[in-house]
């Protein structure tokens, strides 16, 4: 990893300065946060913006609000460490927060926000290497190359999308706020992705993620899932999202369960919903779940360790996690 | 065989206290400092980051260097350009291979590497172009528009490549074809051995690459001055061996006009043993230019400088008695060394010369190959081949125990080699504590009510207990070049303030040698040891010490230390006792203090006992020196393995195994470790501890793994994972709850008895992780790391009803088919044997200089 490259740094006073900097910067420009993802990225020459616009000094964005019906809305540069120990999130909703607990380390939770979080580039183990490295296998598309590694005939990019909070946010349904220059819209986190490794957000480039909305509390459960080497650093190689709605008999009356590192986006698993949805979770039908899910995973050879091996254990986690809704 | 009568030793000073972990068992007698916890001398210095690495230093005027390293695995270099980078504004100097022709190596007999390349390259990361700049980021920026042309050839990809492919050679010497070395020795009666066998077993094992992962990468300052002298300061382990390349590869300038400044080390465990070609290119740079040079590597280059721990295949048939005695071995190792030599024709015998000094083996066969392959080159790391044999080794005792149905604890302790005798390659075993290591962690593990019956526990998880012993070198006996000089010297002065100064020429690498400095002369002068002066690794100003490798430091070192302290004291007592008129043989050096024995208040301080002696004799320095005893291995090869003592290690580790994913975690660990002495307990301990963390690295997840892919026809073979986020290495939460045990068996070679700490307790971490997860859920890893997805494979396997194993295949397919040729035959000591092969042609004696 080599030095920070040079760049201009800006901090507007507020977030129609920052947009309005990042649209006369265009290419140039990208948004720092905590700057745990971008400036190792710029280390390793990944990203190269000469214009680097701080949110830091953005008003509106550093608070949670807890509503009248226990909904939540969050500031996009909360930092991660105080979602971690917020009391209304600990007890309300657990399986988030101990989803942002699971990122990283402490330090890195202490500089990165929720924010940054959900922005998270994707990562590749072709990708996520210096640039002396990447030049030797001459390069990948998604930066100065034309191949993808992971599927060299492939026309597109598999990188993995490695945000922890992701999956549980998009199967508890939350939605976030986007400002951009011609106004501000409101979207259902799902919506904020696409499956792609290199355009992985629909989001415009200048467009700025100012808030994260939690919907109420209700009659259901959230529980997210980690598999990784280490129990601290690591990026998930499968972040199982699960949110499950029960009826007073304990049916399962919608369910929803997103898979992360396994793909570029937070992926469904349609099979598994199904096979939850008007039942009761009976460590048969959990198994039977669990077992149905790697269907739409592209769980491909570019994170850490085996591919055969993560697959084969994934219907464990993801069994795991719909256990931990119960 | 008994070498002297063990009755004539000094009566063993330990004291049975079984259940004591963080004691240690010597008792203090009338030592000061010696065993005390005392803190180090440069303790203060570094938790308040005053310390001073190589990359803490500037200099005016001082240029950045960046090196230009090839891409691609395995090239001809067919052109270079350089004229756009030197164009570029602000860079100050561009040197390639022409420019340093003259090659290098730590070894004499593999001179096998350049500074930059001048002709080819041999792995991704092999150094081509340094180019000097004002700025780090001008001078990257120019190796961007360095013109390399290539003209590719074909990979070496690993040992079974290497073996099968002869062509192309990645180097011109060597035994044929890409094979570097082959050793091939005999000690005993193989056959007679394995025909008094009541059981045999053949295990195959593979123990992955991995590297050492220092804190701090590798940085080096050079400035040639305008006296025509060249000053180099840089993060190695040994400047002595650093020196003589730079005067090797500097030539025509003079070595006496070289001086290499080893810096404080943020690590080292055997990765900056090496002279590097970055310290080489930045001092022609400095004197290209005028200016000072730096360079400090990134992560990524400090993966591709590498000397870590060899691939190595591993093949081995035991024989043993009904009880469990083994009678014979026959061992084959398989080497992946890299893309240079390294130290890899010493480690190539390391993987066959300490099996002997656990275990009393009465016949034993190595057979060792060391291969040329398109990787980093591997070196020395941390136990320096020999955790790769004896994970083999206590892997197959464990199997052997299970076998036979007896106690995995009670079949090493019936094996153990004896203390004070001669094993059959002819290593001089002294003191030998590892019955007490393996008692002490069978006690505190609860080994004999535990293991096998801990099963499931109530999470679901499965537990289980694994045990495995090691020994280690305190030094190596032979020197890496031929020469008939000490190992290490000291020189002390005295000055009239009551300072005392030591020079040495030792390298601190957080290990604490600059402390044993002090600890060891402040025991002998009886003077405060935190007062004492320590100047070390600086070639100007220090006599030479080989380095700090080998575990060789606090015995060499300390001998040479102990003997310079001991001529100093008797100066000082010759001044003091004409002075109080007393018999200099009564005096007493203790708390500052020179007194009479008989009338302790007869006396002076310290300070006036240096000046009574200055008046007396005149300005006060002392010299000492060490060489360790020669060795009892006349053979050729005999010169690996011999060393003043041998430390010795038992470890029991506990595991706990999710049986659905195979993933699992080190609960516990129980780490006994006999040294000798501990000259300090507090910082032993901290090296025992280090042992078990990186042993566990090693034992779960650290590898140096290598993509390997095609792309329009050539062959892409690189490191997979060379940062520091993703080459997965143990961190706090992964590291277990250790009860460390100091074990003292005060061995006569060491001082105050101390022998080697802290590479030993390295070794028995794997295969004490493996034979846990067997204890645990019955299944077999043959492979080092013991990562999660073979555990799974293995379980899988038992699950359909197979073998219940992961590791290369257990048959002849497993290890490439190589003709070692005809072994060198030694009789061992109990056959009569003299040290020599009697097949062994003559050889010319080269005379020590």
């Amino acid at each position: 990893m080599l030095r920070l490259p040079t760049f201009t740094y800006h901090r507007p006073k507020t977030a129609a300065e920052a947009v309005r900097l990042a649209s006369e910067h265009g290419k140039e420009a990208m948004y720092v946060a905590g700057g745990t993802d971008l400036y190792p990225n710029m280390k390793r020459r990944h990203q190269v913006p000469t214009q680097v616009i701080s949110l830091q000094d953005v008003p509106g964005l550093h608070d949670v609000e807890v509503h009248g019906s226990g909904g939540v809305r969050i500031g996009a540069m909360v930092r991660l460490t105080k979602l971690e120990h917020h009391a209304h999130l600990k007890q309300h909703y657990p399986g988030f927060a101990h989803a942002v607990r699971e990122i990283s380390t402490p330090l890195l939770r202490n500089m990165g926000p929720i924010g940054g979080n959900l922005l998270l580039d994707t990562r590749c183990t072709y990708y996520d290497q210096s640039h002396e490295w990447r030049e030797s296998i001459d390069f990948c598309m998604k930066k100065d190359g034309a191949i993808c590694w992971v599927a060299p005939g492939s026309p597109r990019c598999w990188a993995v999308q490695s945000s922890d909070t992701v999956p549980v946010l998009c199967a508890m349904e939350a939605e976030v706020e986007l400002v951009g220059a011609d106004g501000t819209r409101r979207i259902k986190c799902d919506e904020l992705y696409r499956d792609d490794g290199i355009v992985y957000l629909t989001k415009r480039p200048e467009e700025l993620l100012t808030k994260v909305f939690l919907p109420p509390p209700g009659a259901w459960k959230a529980s997210y899932l980690k598999l990784r080497r280490r129990d601290t650093y690591d990026f998930p190689i499968l972040g199982v999202g699960a949110c499950l709605w029960l009826d007073g008999d304990g049916v399962v009356t919608k369910a929803n369960v997103r898979l992360g590192g396994a793909g570029s986006y937070a992926i469904p698993a349609t099979e598994t919903e199904k096979l939850l949805v008007g039942n009761q979770l009976t460590d048969e039908r959990i198994a039977a779940a669990g077992s149905a899910a790697m269907k739409p995973a592209r769980t491909m050879d570019n994170t850490d360790l085996d591919v055969y091996w993560r697959r084969k254990v994934a219907p464990v986690y993801v069994a795991r996690a719909l256990a931990a809704c119960r | 065989m008994v070498l002297d009568d063990p009755t004539t030793r000094p009566a063993p000073r330990s004291r049975a206290r079984t259940d004591a972990p963080w004691q240690h068992d010597v008792e203090q007698d009338d030592l000061e400092h010696i065993g005390k916890p005392i803190r180090k001398v440069d303790a203060r210095s570094k938790v308040s980051g005053l310390t001073r690495f190589a990359d803490d230093l500037t200099l005016p005027r001082m240029l950045h260097m960046k090196l230009l390293r090839s891409t691609v695995a395995h090239a001809e270099i067919v052109h270079i350009d350089t004229r756009q980078a030197a164009a570029l504004p602000g860079v100050k100097g561009v040197l390639t291979g022409k420019d340093l022709p003259i090659p290098f190596g730590i070894l004499p007999v593999s001179q096998d590497e350049h500074a930059l390349c001048p002709d080819r390259v041999r792995f991704v990361g092999d150094p081509v172009v340094a180019i000097a700049a004002t700025e780090e980021e001008t001078a990257w920026n120019a190796c961007r528009l360095v013109e390399v042309e290539y003209r590719e050839l074909r990979t070496i990809g690993g040992i079974h490549e290497a073996a099968a492919n002869d062509e192309p050679r990645l180097h011109d010497y060597g035994v044929r074809g890409n094979i570097h070395r082959l050793e091939n020795l005999e000690f005993g009666d193989l056959a007679d051995g394995f025909a008094k066998a009541d059981h045999v077993r053949q295990d195959t094992f593979f123990f992955e690459g991995n590297t050492h992962l220092p804190m701090e990468q590798h940085a080096t300052l050079a400035h040639f001055d305008k006296d025509g002298k060249l000053t180099v300061w840089s993060s190695t382990q040994t400047p002595h061996y650093l020196h003589k390349a730079l005067a090797r590869t500097l030539h025509p300038l003079p070595a006496h006009h070289i001086r290499v400044i080893a810096c404080p080390n943020g690590g080292g465990f055997g990765g900056k043993s090496d002279p590097f070609n970055h310290e080489i290119a930045a001092a022609k740079m400095s004197m290209l230019t005028g200016r000072p040079v730096k360079i400090a590597l990134t992560r990524e280059e400090v993966f591709w400088c590498h000397r870590g721990r060899h691939p190595v295949l591993m093949r081995a048939k035991v024989g043993v008695s009904k009880t469990g005695r083994i009678t014979a071995l026959d061992f084959h190792s398989y080497l992946d060394g890299g893309a240079y030599g390294s130290y890899g024709t010493a480690s190539t015998f390391y993987t066959g010369a300490l099996q002997t000094v656990t275990y009393a083996v009465d016949n034993y066969h190595f057979r060792g190959a060391r291969f040329f392959t398109n990787k980093a080159p591997c070196g020395p790391k941390r136990g320096h081949g020999t955790p790769q044999p004896r994970f083999a080794l206590e892997v197959q005792l464990d199997k052997i125990a299970c076998d036979l149905g007896l106690d995995p604890a009670r079949i090493r302790l019936d094996n153990l080699a004896p203390r004070d005798s001669l094993t059959a390659n002819f290593l001089r075993i002294g003191s030998m504590g590892l019955g007490t290591c393996i008692e002490k962690v069978v006690a505190g593990s609860g080994w004999n009510t535990r293991r096998g019956k801990l099963g499931r526990q109530k999470n679901g998880r499965y537990r289980g207990l694994g045990l495995a012993c090691s020994s280690y070198l305190s030094g190596a006996g032979l020197p890496i070049y031929w020469n008939g000089m000490p190992h290490s010297g000291v020189q002390l002065k005295l000055d009239r303030s009551g300072l005392v100064t030591a020079f040495c020429g030792s390298t601190d690498i957080g290990q604490g040698s600059d402390s044993v400095l002090g600890w060891i002369i402040g025991e002998v002068l009886g003077i405060d040891p935190l007062g004492i002066k320590v100047v070390t690794a600086d070639t100007d100003l220090t006599p030479v010490d080989l380095g700090s490798y080998s575990s060789r430091v606090t015995v060499m070192t300390g001998n040479a230390a102990m003997q310079a302290a001991e001529r100093a004291r008797d100066i000082v007592a010759d001044g003091v006792a004409a002075k109080l008129g007393v018999p200099a043989g009564r005096l007493v050096f203790a708390a500052e203090r020179v007194f009479d024995s008989e009338d302790p208040a007869k006396g002076m301080t310290w300070q006036e006992a240096v000046c009574a002696a200055e008046a007396k004799s005149g300005t006060i320095g002392t010299v000492g020196s060490y060489s360790p005893p020669p060795s009892a291995a006349k053979f050729r090869g005999g010169g690996v393995g011999p060393s003043p003592s041998y430390s010795y290690s038992a470890a029991v580790v506990e595991v706990e195994v999710d049986a659905e994913t195979g993933i699992y975690t080190v609960p516990k660990v129980w780490m006994a470790h006999d040294i000798g002495r501990a000259l300090n307990a507090a910082v032993a301990m901290g090296q025992i501890e280090g042992s078990v963390y990186m042993g566990l690295g090693e034992a779960m997840m650290e590898e140096m793994a290598y993509r390997d892919r095609t792309h329009k026809g050539n062959r892409i073979f690189v490191h997979k994972i060379p940062s520091l986020l993703e080459y997965k290495s143990p961190t706090t939460l992964e590291m277990p709850e250790v009860v460390t045990y100091v074990v003292e068996d005060p061995d006569r070679n060491g001082p105050f008895g101390a022998k080697e700490v802290g590479q030993g307790p390295l070794l028995p971490m794997m295969p004490a992780v493996a034979n846990a997860i067997f204890d645990a859920v019955g299944v077999r890893v043959d492979e080092v790391p013991v990562s999660f997805e073979k555990v799974f494979a293995a379980l899988q396997a038992k699950q359909a009803g197979k073998e219940p194993r992961f590791g290369p295949a257990n048959d002849a397919t497993g290890v490439p088919a190589v003709d070692f040729g005809e072994s060198l035959k030694i009789k061992t000591p109990w056959q009569g044997g003299d040290g020599t092969a009697w097949n062994e042609p003559k050889r010319e004696k080269k005379a020590a200089k």
